[in-house]
């Protein structure tokens, strides 16, 4: 297949808006090909999207599709010859995760949060999403074997929890969510700074978080660590981020990336010593950015209108069933975490949401490198993923902020400094931060671009960058990029003119770490006592089978082979 | 040859206990060790039926695979809303399969769930569900409360496993640092073994639930001193208890979801225990009865948004229990052809509904005879999946566990008669 | 009248046609007081009538009952019994049927009578 006459945009090879053809052999992109022609004359072409941090597979999801039948009818769409049924908009089913991504050019999305234990659901989750390539991260902030680690100080033991945790979950990476705070609410309580001890386990949150980001790169994974703070969602919480981020600082990164990659930077931006004085930190927290290079973000910017609320941080959902008064799930997982589940809207006239929606905005302005950013609304946190063309038409208009903070409570004028912000963001900079930064962060090193050798992962939409001024035609980038005028997958096409014309099954990426053998011996004789006393299953039916991921994509990382344990 | 097979599952109810120890020989079951009465009479199995049976003239008449297959894609391409009714003990694969066929059929996909905790989905709904995995409650629960069921005789071995008996980081002494309350309007084997029982009137839980809520809402001077037979010190009493437990936990059965009030009363009751998290820690869970009736609402969930009671007849999925539930749909006559798997709504329904069953053509398909055969027109003998077939299935909490396969068999599994049967469907239509 | 899950019926639930399984569900439990102020004894027989329909059942002592509720295993038998109303949420009323009770010297159908009975 050959592309021809597109507009390219490929930031990571230096390629900034040529006039170039792609070639397509192989579902990888070639020197040269023959075939079918594409003709992209004077279109926006790009590598398909990558989504860094998304909620679409896994225990939450169904309790946010259960909970919530009043969204499950919205975005009703019957099925066609290529499609099964779509439902939801928040909280949508399996399929409208995969043909809404892949209308929206996105190629690859990757599930933010899995327990160990429940990771099989997410995968028979993920199993069920068409056509994008997706992995799932694990958890391990407040697992009593991490914390056990920590305490006895045994790094070893600990990597080699990790690795067998990792291949446990047929998990991607380490999420570490509100570090120890999952764990104080098996009893109803939380941890309020990375100083609190956690109950009974003698730990302290910034002892997980460092002794989980050293392990993390001792173990040479693709990611860094993925981290949602402590005191997430809180007024003043910013310097709860911050003094995290400094904790972090003097840690090697293993690999070319971050040493970690802050989720949802958004939610941890706040000032103010309550809501009444709640006030963005944003310009702050990117100043923290700008002058070091050790942390990304996502945005997790949020969407005025309907969201589902869904983390492992359950004293949070806790706070906020109790401040919306909304209807709560609460779902506490044995040995690991606990998690809620809260229906939710983002409303313009509320002071507090107008200024969240500046942070995540003033967060991607302000940030000058936008490798360190990645464009998110924490699905469904913040709002759907389908909204992601609202948020590329905003960074690249003032204009349309200008329009937007008119229709939104005062406040936003004097608690932000999004008015005065002039930047408007290009093309190349919307092409890193929806492609580039987050295959980058992930260690994706297929993704995010279109060098010889890449994934053929393409999207090409209806918008000929030599003639729109994005500034004033924000409708225009809007309409635009919400439907892709094709959508390449692994070199075949899946979108034409905006709608599903082919649904294959994408792959599901985890990561195979080796630890010394020794170290996983020594460690599992004391899981197995785990299982023997604590844990409701048996051991040898906890590990996520093979029969789950019928398309595998393994990634290797650690020193030697992992010992086979069952 | 002799084999040992360690932590199987035993597919028969919610707890999917999956620690069972069984003995295979010559491909032939020999021995299982620590199920309960209930799951090892599964296990061990017993008579099944033989071949598939296809009905003629009034008499079921031997048939092979293929003519079933056939004959089954007949009935549901001509039916113009036909009901495909079961899945709560079959794995979530076959689910998956019957998903794709009432999707081609337009037909409608309803599960045990509605006639079973159904209710309680519906309070779900409406306020949302604090619960835990049963390991937390293993590892932490100082209070064990059984609202309207009566796990001695229908989860023989939660106690043991994951309640009342069972030790944890947190409860070292298991049974001796717990204590154990059970509300019920008769008292049982449960409420025998607990250190308090409260005997409540038929029809009464929302009245006990509401009290209680007040009580803990601090409005107890403003109860009767008698509400619906129960003294008002008794219920502060027990308000008291909860309040000052450090994790409570309450399992509620059918008796909440089939007496007056349905989903009312789960609905307080989830209420009750989100506003006793203002004071303690409290979770609650329903006690699912067969084995996968909880996957089967969360395939059914990620697959089309809603957990049970969904309808393709339009092409998208409508969800709208009381219109496209199986007792609604067959006592209104608003389908015309059924196809019940894995269960026995012959036995389960309402008198009415079974008549309206006994009018239309049914194809059934189970692993063992039970009355639904008596209405059956195609009969397609199934193999039993967690013991000649794998599979998936979740936990009365959730959790999601593979199946085994432990013996051989020459019955096809159901997601492979599913297939056969969606292939035949799609052959028809062509043909037509 | 209400209908739960025992022990029994459970153990028959995936074996309807074992003997264990239709006696346990064919069978109503009446509280101590109820049963003798009726004058049975065992292998009398009861016929239950609600607004929905009837059924013979055999008679038993359930002491855990309270005086005025009868106790029917969920089967075939409780369900002849109970009505198709859902009240709109897909559930019948399978417990708190107001039944009326009395002795009977008509015997209990076998599973394939009951099951055809008017057909
Ligand atoms: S308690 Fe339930 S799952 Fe466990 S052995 Fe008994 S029937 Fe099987
Ligand atoms: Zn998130």
């Amino acid at each position: 297949m050959i592309i021809k006459g597109g507009i390219v945009y490929d930031p990571a090879n230096g390629i900034f808006g040529e006039e170039m053809d792609i070639c397509i052999e192989n579902g990888r992109i070639a020197e040269d090909a023959g075939g079918e022609v594409i003709d992209a004359r004077g279109l926006l072409v790009m590598p398909g999207g990558v989504d860094a941090h998304s909620h679409i597979a896994g225990p939450k999801l169904n309790t946010g599709r259960i909970m919530r039948p009043d969204d499950s009818r919205m975005g009703t769409e019957p099925r066609t010859g290529v499609c099964r049924p779509s439902t939801g908009y928040t909280v949508p089913n399996c399929y409208a995760i995969g043909y809404r991504y892949a209308r929206l050019g996105y190629t690859t999305a990757f599930e933010a949060a899995t327990p160990i234990i429940e990771a099989r659901h997410t995968h028979e989750e993920l199993e069920e999403i068409p056509i994008v390539d997706k992995g799932a991260l694990t958890l391990f902030g407040s697992n009593w074997t991490v914390m056990e680690c920590v305490r006895e100080n045994d790094m070893e033991k600990l990597a080699a929890y990790v690795a067998w945790g990792l291949r446990a979950a047929r998990g991607y990476g380490v999420k570490i969510v509100n570090p120890g705070g999952g764990e104080a609410w098996g009893f109803g309580s939380n941890v309020k700074s990375i100083h609190d001890p956690v109950p009974h386990f003698d730990v302290t949150p910034a002892q997980i978080i460092r002794a989980l980001a050293e392990v993390n790169e001792r173990l040479r994974l693709p990611h860094s660590i993925h981290l949602h703070f402590n005191n997430l969602g809180r007024p003043g919480n910013y310097t709860t981020a911050i003094e995290t981020l400094e904790l972090l600082k003097d840690i090697k990164p293993s690999r070319m990336r971050q040493v970690v990659h802050v989720a949802h930077m958004q939610f941890s931006a706040y000032g103010g010593t309550g809501w009444k004085d709640f006030e963005s930190k944003a310009s702050v927290i990117a100043d923290y950015f700008n002058q070091t290079d050790h942390a990304t973000m996502d945005l997790g910017q949020i969407i005025f209108g309907p969201a589902t609320t869904m983390t492992a941080d359950a004293p949070l959902e806790y706070a906020n069933a109790r401040i919306g008064h909304q209807k709560w799930s609460n779902h506490d997982i044995e040995l690991e975490e606990s998690s809620g589940v809260v229906p939710w809207v983002y409303m313009r006239k509320m002071p507090v949401n107008a200024v969240q929606w500046a942070i995540g905005l003033e967060l991607a302005l302000l940030t000058k490198d936008p490798w360190k950013v990645v464009m998110t609304t924490d699905h469904p946190n913040g709002g759907p993923f389908v909204n992601y063309p609202e948020i590329i038409a905003l960074l690249m208009s003032r204009e349309k902020r200008e329009e937007e903070m008119k229709t939104l409570h005062e406040v936003v004028r004097s608690r932000s400094t999004l008015p005065s912000i002039e930047r408007e963001i290009d093309w190349s900079e919307i092409v890193i931060m929806t492609r580039a930064a987050p295959a980058r962060i992930l260690g994706l090193e297929d993704k995010g671009h279109l060098g010889i050798g890449a994934d053929a992962d393409i999207s090409i939409y209806n918008i000929r960058p030599d003639e729109i001024d994005p500034s004033k035609d924000h409708a225009k980038v809007k309409a635009g990029m919400s439907r892709a005028k094709y959508t390449i997958k692994g070199g075949a096409v899946v979108v034409r003119d905006g709608e599903i014309v082919a649904a294959p099954q994408g792959r599901t990426y985890w990561v195979d770490a080796a630890v010394p053998e020794r170290d996983m011996d020594r460690m599992l004789s004391s899981l197995k006592e785990k299982f023997e006393r604590y844990y409701s299953i048996r051991m040898s039916n906890y590990m996520v089978q093979d029969a789950y991921l019928s398309n595998p994509f393994v990634v290797r990382a650690g020193v030697q082979p992992l010992k086979e344990v069952i | 040859m002799r084999l040992q097979i360690e932590d199987v599952l035993c597919t028969f109810c919610g707890c999917l206990c999956d620690d069972i120890r069984v003995e295979v020989d010559g491909g032939r079951i020999e021995k299982v060790r620590g199920a309960c009465r209930l799951g090892s009479s599964k296990i061990m199995g017993h008579s099944r039926i033989k071949s598939p049976m296809i009905r003629v003239n009034g008499e079921l008449r031997e048939a092979s695979y293929e003519e079933a297959y056939r004959k089954a894609a007949e009935i549901l391409v001509s039916a113009k809303h036909p009901l495909l009714y079961g899945w709560a003990s079959t794995t979530c694969e076959a689910l998956k399969k019957g998903i794709l066929l009432a999707e081609e059929i337009g037909g409608v996909v309803d599960t045990t769930a509605t006639v079973c905790h159904g209710p309680s989905i519906i309070g779900i709904e409406e306020k949302g569900l604090v619960g835990s995995t049963l390991g937390q409650i293993k590892n932490r629960a100082d209070l064990i409360v059984f609202w309207g069921c009566n796990p001695s005789e229908a989860h023989p071995r939660h106690t043991l496993r994951y309640s009342s008996n069972a030790s944890g980081r947190f409860i070292p002494e298991g049974r001796k640092d717990r204590k154990v309350l059970v509300i019920d309007v008769r008292e049982t084997r449960t409420a025998r073994n607990a250190d308090r029982f409260l005997r409540i009137q038929p029809g009464t839980d929302y009245e006990m639930i509401s009290a209680l809520r007040m009580i803990i809402g601090g409005k107890a001077e403003s109860l009767p001193e008698d509400v619906a037979g129960v003294s008002r010190k008794e219920l502060v009493e027990i308000a008291e208890m909860m309040r000052s437990a450090k994790f409570g936990a309450i399992f509620f059965g059918l008796g909440l979801t089939h007496s007056r009030g349905r989903y009312k009363n789960v609905d307080n009751a989830l209420s009750l225990v989100s506003e006793l998290n203002s004071h303690t820690k409290f979770v609650i869970m329903a006690m699912r009865g067969h084995y996968n009736v909880t996957g089967a609402g969360q395939v059914l969930a990620w697959s089309s948004g809603y957990p049970m009671a969904v309808d393709y007849a339009r092409g998208a999925p409508y969800y709208n229990p009381g219109e496209t539930s199986c007792c609604d749909l067959l006592s209104r006559r608003d389908v015309d052809a059924a196809m019940i798997i894995a269960s026995d709504p012959a036995s389960n329904l309402p008198r009415g509904c079974v008549e309206a069953l006994a009018e239309m053509p049914v194809i059934q398909i189970d692993p063992f005879e039970n009355p639904t055969t008596f209405f059956a027109d195609v009969v397609i003998p199934s193999a039993i999946a967690g013991i000649e077939a794998e599979g998936t299935a979740y936990r009365m909490d959730g959790l999601s566990l593979r199946l085994r396969k432990l013996v051989d068999t020459e019955y096809p599994s159901d997601v492979e008669i599913l297939q056969a049967i969606l292939d035949n469907v799609r052959r028809l239509r062509d043909d037509n | 009248m209400i209908s739960g899950r025992t022990l029994a019926q459970g153990a028959g639930c995936e074996d309807k046609m074992s003997r264990l399984y239709i006696d346990e569900v064919s069978c109503c439990y009446l509280s101590e007081e109820d049963y003798r102020a009726l004058g049975l004894s065992d292998g009398m027989n009861l016929l239950l009538t609600s607004p929905h329909g009837s059924a013979v059942l055999r008679a038993g002592v359930d002491k855990g009952l309270p005086k005025g509720m009868v106790f029917i295993p969920m089967g075939p038998w409780a369900n002849m019994l109970t009505g198709t109303d859902t009240k709109g949420c897909g559930m019948p009323g399978f417990k708190g049927v107001e039944v009326e009770v009395t002795p009977t010297d008509e015997k209990v159908l076998d599973i394939r009578e009951l099951m055809l009975r008017g057909r």
